[in-house]
């Protein structure tokens, strides 16, 4: 293991450069860059033995990608905003496809207007196109995951693409201290990639294929069952990581002091870290705060989080999209987790941090002051009086 | 918390100095820091800030700093008479030939040791050497081993001697 100050996408190719995909490829878009640039740097001196394929847009990234997966190799591709939103169309190929690609997605807003800085709503636009989708909260869980993407994303059960999540900017280009670990530690975390969902001369199948109505729903249902058992796959992705690297995860969601909390903002991202402040301040004061991190939206973490707030009194989403002419899409998941699960207490949204803009200590103070004072609603954070 | 507020001009080095530093100070157990720039394009020569943030434990809050324990000038072009960014008792450190009558400011011909040192103007390294020396924040053995870490490898002997002489000249600690 050797310490490092990197970057979050630095910290995220080191962690790719561990997991050996055989192919990688990628178009450049502000702020995911440096970690495709990284990881060609590592291709040309050698350090990682891959094929770099150098597209020419985000749809051929992905199709390539699918291409090389579909003959059985382990493939890695980035994108952000935009970028993705360009690829959306190979998005579902990928997922009804069984490809277990992984991507990494650097949150940033999309146009118009125009704007390269970090929101979430590229990827949350696109929580249906069959992907499992994690949100890292820093640099080494960003490296955690690259490496973890691949056991989940691979495993026969799972046989899905996966999107791991970094905040443009805020993660993808701060340096933080980080564990780089060491690769025979890696190599024993992660076994070679092998698959039957490949094109095989000596056994020839039918792949990438039409179904009708009538088959149509089994394919759709299977897909939905790959994700859905990725739950399982990802606590034991992480109990062998523990054994192995000593750094431990909590799957789909992270608690902060939510056993006795009154008052509980559910996030995900980088913002959590601040969250966890706020938090601490209040507690201070002697309210009783707590924190949810989403880890994964997809699978959506509905029984974990109606269990974590059940005793609270009351809940605010905070989140860095808006689905425009209804809430916040997280909040709509959250609703829908705590209604199928019979906890009736309020919640509230809070739409923050769109384009980039910061979301202070203050605002997430108010937040916890908000709910003990009994206002709720849909709120956009930043924009003065409402 | 301690917070360090770097402003230079695109190609000066600022980022690359709030990077070292923050690689010096956490290099020791227990310390953890965060380092970034200012985000968005990049010009040579335009205004550019750079922020580093060193705790004894880990650093949730990635805004940027509004108010600094030291505020760091590579160019002197920059500074503009405000102390709006200085927490009380905190430090403006400016690379100029001029002088300043104002406890807050330490002022060093930074350029100076540059060229006899490095054989050019540029300071990063320099300043971060006196931020050093001033605030006892980090030692010049940490510093030399973040100029190894993360600086080209043919920058590396001049700017740990020019680092190191910076030190010591306002440390009043010698290697």
């Amino acid at each position: 293991m050797a310490k490092k100050f990197l970057s979050g996408n630095e910290a995220f190719a080191e962690g790719i450069r561990l997991a050996k995909p055989l192919v990688i490829s990628a178009y450049p878009i502000t702020p995911q860059t440096t970690v495709v640039e990284r990881l060609s740097e590592m291709v040309a001196d050698g350090s990682l033995k891959s094929e770099f394929i150098h597209v020419e847009s985000e749809h051929s990234a992905l199709s390539c990608a699918i291409g090389a997966s579909a003959v059985g190799a382990r493939t890695f591709t980035a994108t952000s905003s935009q970028g993705l939103l360009y690829m959306a169309e190979c998005l579902t190929y990928a997922a009804g496809g069984r490809f277990p690609i992984v991507m990494m997605n650097a949150n940033r807003s999309t146009a118009l207007p125009w704007n390269i800085y970090g929101d979430q709503r590229d990827s949350i636009s696109q929580l249906d196109s069959g992907w499992i989708q994690a949100y890292a909260e820093n640099a080494q869980e960003s490296l955690d995951l690259a490496l973890m993407s691949y056991y989940i994303a691979e495993n026969i059960k799972v046989s899905t693409p996966f999107m791991t999540n970094l905040d443009g900017f805020v993660l993808t280009h701060t340096y933080e201290v980080v564990d780089v670990p060491d690769e025979e530690q890696a190599d024993a975390f992660l076994p070679p990639f092998k698959t039957d969902n490949k094109i095989d001369f000596d056994n020839p199948k039918n792949m990438a294929f039409s179904a009708g109505p009538e088959q149509n729903t089994v394919f759709k249902y299977n897909e939905h069952m790959g994700i859905m058992n990725a739950k399982d796959v990802i606590k034991e992705a992480e109990k062998k990581f523990a054994d192995i690297f000593g750094r431990e995860y909590t799957g789909l969601i992270e608690t902060y002091n939510t056993e006795d909390a009154d008052y509980i903002i559910i996030t995900l991202g980088s913002v959590a870290g601040l969250v966890k402040e706020a938090a601490d301040r209040l507690r201070e004061d002697g309210v009783k705060a707590g924190v949810i991190r989403i880890r994964y939206l997809r699978p959506f973490p509905n029984e974990e989080t109606a269990e974590a707030v059940k005793n609270a009194k009351g809940v605010a989403v905070l989140e860095k999209d808006i689905s425009f002419g209804n809430e916040g899409t997280v909040y709509t998941n959250v609703n829908s987790a705590l209604r199928k699960n019979n906890v009736n207490i309020p919640t509230s949204n809070y739409i923050g941090g769109l384009g980039g803009k910061n979301i202070s200590c203050r605002e997430i103070e108010n937040i916890y002051r908000n709910l003990e004072n009994n206002i709720y609603g849909i709120h956009f954070l930043g924009i003065g009086e409402q | 918390m301690i917070e360090i507020l770097w402003h230079g001009r695109g190609g000066q080095g600022a980022f690359t100095a709030a990077k070292l530093l923050g690689a010096a100070y956490s290099a020791k157990d227990g310390n953890y820091s965060i380092a970034f720039p200012s985000f968005g394009p990049e010009r040579r020569g335009a205004p550019v800030r750079a922020f580093t943030k060193l705790d004894s434990r880990r650093i949730g809050d990635r805004s940027e700093i509004e108010k600094a324990d030291y505020v760091i000038y590579l160019d002197d072009t920059l500074f503009s008479d405000s102390f709006d960014e200085l927490k009380e008792n905190g430090k403006i450190i400016i690379n100029t030939k001029k002088h300043f009558d104002d406890k807050r400011i330490i002022a060093a011909d930074a350029d100076a040791m540059a060229n006899e040192i490095i054989g050019r103007p540029i300071t990063n390294t320099v300043m971060l050497g006196i931020l050093a020396g001033v605030s006892k924040i980090t030692d010049y053995e940490n510093i030399a081993e973040a100029i190894r870490g993360y600086m080209p490898e043919k920058l590396h002997e001049k700017n740990i001697k020019a680092a190191v002489a910076a030190f010591e000249s306002v440390s009043g600690v010698s290697k």
